[in-house]
């Protein structure tokens, strides 16, 4: 037999051997469903299920008392684009958002900066700024708008320092400034230790080298370190920007909305609509309107992220 | 089809099915054993509760087809958006506790089970009592509590400012609301509150209807379709409001709170069902009626009732249930807290054996009187929106500088198309 003849028989009979299903990619294949299915369920029903039923009771009149059901087609949409109080709301969520965001992300690098120096008391302070992450947020706001009061602590230590402060909460600017501010001292130390991480993965022979090159802690702070960490300042922002828009608790338990309607922000007024006065397709389609904002602002920063993420490969 | 494509399709029909079984959420329980019942009501406090929890305990022992009866307490503050939420999440109660800003709405919208044929002696009820809860001559929900606000006095706190209280300021037909500022005005200079409105906190105005109801103002006109806001009588009273607040410092400002039950708070407007608050007060107080105003005396109403929700699965025995509650009898028990709208227990010697915390006089004053003469506060259909709208616009008023008249114009700008007028 020749290695010819041999090799035409191998051939032969694998060919003739009955075909299995089950081959090693199938079976990985398999295996790695089964892995992601309780997440894909998961999504599924917490997530792309709500996702349509928003939509669908967006075309619908939900009388909640009555229990009728009436479709109206695209009349709630109609509604949101007539609505008088869209500028304000809309106007009032930018400023909040924009706020919040950069105060966060400023304050949290600046003391996550602070914190990477290697000093005495560096590990307190980092639990210090972190506690509030953990506190129960309706309890933290509370106690805030105890402080925020006329004659609260607020007020009593700028009385100290012999000024009379504002009336917090019933001041249009005020009131949406305190919310910030409450909101950003709540989770600064979450992005704070995001950025604590970050940095320290920074190489130090990388500012050594540019020390030696005449470099000053600014050139250093621009040139080094933001590019080094520029995709958790990509992460944070979008968490930030993410939950800047969704914030509720602490509008609701500190202004309900007011003065006027100067903290009445999307995610606040979307609640007032649907459960307040019980317009529930209208509250749903100001949801489908939340939905659109937030996924276009993450899509934004994530096609922006390749003129500015830095990333070592 | 490609396996994966299989697989995609074979979890896609389980969760459909995981889903599909998971829906009715109004699907009537199994009738088997002992039916739960479910209210829900606003007061969580515990000399109500434990009377509620007696009264229904007395009923399943002759009613044992009847599991646990449960009142569920929801805060003041969102009871009709808790409420409303239940009833949309699938989660609704059996019986509800109806506030009378959004009687309206329920009553109207045949949410509610009719009533009038299941109340015992329903003949005797006061018809001033029923009107928001009737509809075509039906009613909607027992009238539980028909309660006219009335002013809780500190008289320590009263006589330690130097001033007559105010029994002696009624003896001598003096009791109005300029004596009570000065009261408070006196009591806030040394450095304690004045007066405050409970629940009002300069979000729910219209609890500032006990103030401006002595004017004679109305928020709107009496069929519903004209704002009255920006009436002479509304802002005069405005005016004199805002001069308590900001002038006279005789009420607590925006943005303050305050607690008249722990004892640094001259007077309370509020209802007599707060009296159980003050069981184990450290100060001596009293209950007066509210100060007249320039348009004489006056009584202001907030009301409650109970209904039973079409859309429970147990909707007859809580329609039962609720007849049993409200009975003459239980009626008479729950007059200790929640004043009766049966006439035939409208009177101070029968109530003041059930209110031991109120003594005749303001029993026959506050209640019986104020029944009598008293107006409901301000409801509408779609009070909620309404509310909160008037709210926004009424916020530039709680300045020291504020143009009382231009904020209400605003006010009534921004309502009027609500009222549908």
């Amino acid at each position: 037999m020749t290695v010819t003849d041999l090799g035409n028989r191998v051939a032969e009979r694998a060919a003739t051997r009955p075909r299995h299903f089950w081959t090693i990619p199938r079976r990985d294949a398999l295996v790695g469903y089964l892995m992601i299915s309780p997440q894909l369920a998961g999504s599924a029903l917490f997530v792309l299920l709500p996702l349509g039923l928003v939509v669908y009771y967006s075309l619908q009149e939900w009388n909640v008392l009555a229990g009728t059901f009436e479709f109206v087609g695209g009349d709630n949409y109609a509604k949101l684009l007539a609505d008088p109080n869209m500028g304000q709301v809309l106007t009032s969520t930018a400023f909040f958002s924009v706020g919040l965001v950069v105060l966060n992300l400023t304050l949290a690098l600046t003391l996550a900066i602070l914190l990477d120096q290697r000093l005495r008391g560096t590990t307190f302070f980092r639990t210090l700024f972190f506690s509030p992450v953990l506190v129960s947020l309706v309890a933290w706001t509370i106690v805030w708008q105890f402080l925020l009061q006329q004659d609260g602590g607020v007020n009593g230590l700028l009385g100290v320092a012999g000024v009379d402060g504002p009336n917090w909460l019933r001041g249009e600017t005020t009131a949406l400034l305190s919310v910030v501010v409450v909101q950003v001292v709540k989770n600064v130390g979450l992005n704070m230790v995001l950025f604590l991480a970050a940095l320290q993965g920074v190489p130090r022979q990388l500012y050594e080298a540019a020390q030696l090159d005449g470099a000053g802690a600014w050139t250093r702070f621009l040139r080094i370190t933001v590019p080094l960490i520029s995709p958790t300042i990509l992460l944070t922002s979008i968490i930030t920007v993410v939950g800047s828009l969704q914030v509720f608790a602490q509008i609701a338990v500190l202004t309900q909305g007011g003065p006027g309607m100067s903290t009445t922000v999307l995610v606040y007024y979307l609640y007032q609509q649907a459960f307040q006065f019980r317009h529930l397709g209208y509250g749903a389609t100001l949801s489908v309107l939340l939905f659109l904002i937030v996924a276009a602002l993450t899509l934004l920063q994530w096609r922006l992220r390749r003129r500015w993420v830095f990333h070592e490969s | 089809m490609k396996a994966s494509g299989k697989l995609a399709a074979l979890t896609l029909t389980a969760l459909l099915t995981v889903t599909a079984c998971g829906g009715g959420g109004d699907a009537a329980p199994a009738a088997q054993g002992p039916q739960p019942l479910r209210m829900s009501i606003w007061t969580s406090n515990e000399a109500h509760l434990k009377l509620f929890n007696e009264i229904a305990a007395e009923y399943r022992k002759s009613h044992p087809q009847v599991g646990e009866i449960t009142f569920d307490p929801i805060p003041f503050e969102n009871y009709t958006t808790t409420l409303t939420t239940q009833i949309a999440g699938g989660n609704a109660p059996d019986l509800a506790w109806i506030l009378e800003n959004s009687a309206p709405d329920f009553v109207g919208s045949g949410a509610l089970v009719p009533l009038k044929s299941k109340v015992e002696n329903a003949g005797e009820l006061v018809p001033a009592a029923t009107r928001l809860w009737e509809r075509d001559g039906e009613l909607y929900a027992y009238p539980f509590s028909t309660s006219p606000f009335g002013v809780f006095v500190n008289t320590d706190l009263v006589k330690a400012a130097g001033q007559k209280t105010p029994r002696e300021l009624i003896k001598a037909g003096q009791w109005d609301w300029e004596h009570a500022n000065e009261i408070n005005k006196a009591v806030a200079a040394k450095g304690k509150n004045g007066l405050t409105i409970l629940n009002f906190d300069y979000k729910a105005w219209d609890n500032l209807a006990t103030v401006w109801q002595g004017w004679g103002a109305k928020a709107w006109s009496d069929d519903g379709s004209t704002c009255q806001f920006n009436a002479p009588e509304m802002v005069e009273a405005m005016t004199f409001m805002h001069k308590a607040i900001f002038t006279d410092k005789s009420m607590p400002g925006p943005g303050t709170a305050v607690d008249f039950f722990s004892g640094d708070t001259a007077m309370a407007v509020a209802q007599i069902s707060r009296a159980a608050m003050l069981e184990d007060a450290t100060f001596k107080w009293d209950l007066v009626p509210l100060p007249a105003g320039p348009k004489g005396e006056y009584a202001v109403i907030g009301q409650a009732g109970i209904g039973v929700l079409k859309k429970s699965p147990r909707a007859e025995q809580a329609t039962d249930f609720l007849a049993y509650f409200t009975n003459v009898a239980n009626s008479a028990k729950l007059a200790a807290y929640f004043p009766p709208a049966r006439s035939s227990l409208l009177t101070a010697d029968t109530m003041a054996k059930t209110s031991p915390m109120l003594n005749g006089d303001q029993l026959q004053e506050v209640v019986i009187d104020g029944i009598e003469k008293g107006v409901v506060k301000p409801s509408h259909k779609g009070q909620a929106e309404l509310a909160q709208t008037a709210r926004a616009a009424l916020d530039p008023l709680w300045k020291p500088d504020a143009d009382v008249k231009a904020v209400l114009d605003g006010v009534c700008a921004k309502i009027q198309p609500l009222l549908g007028g």
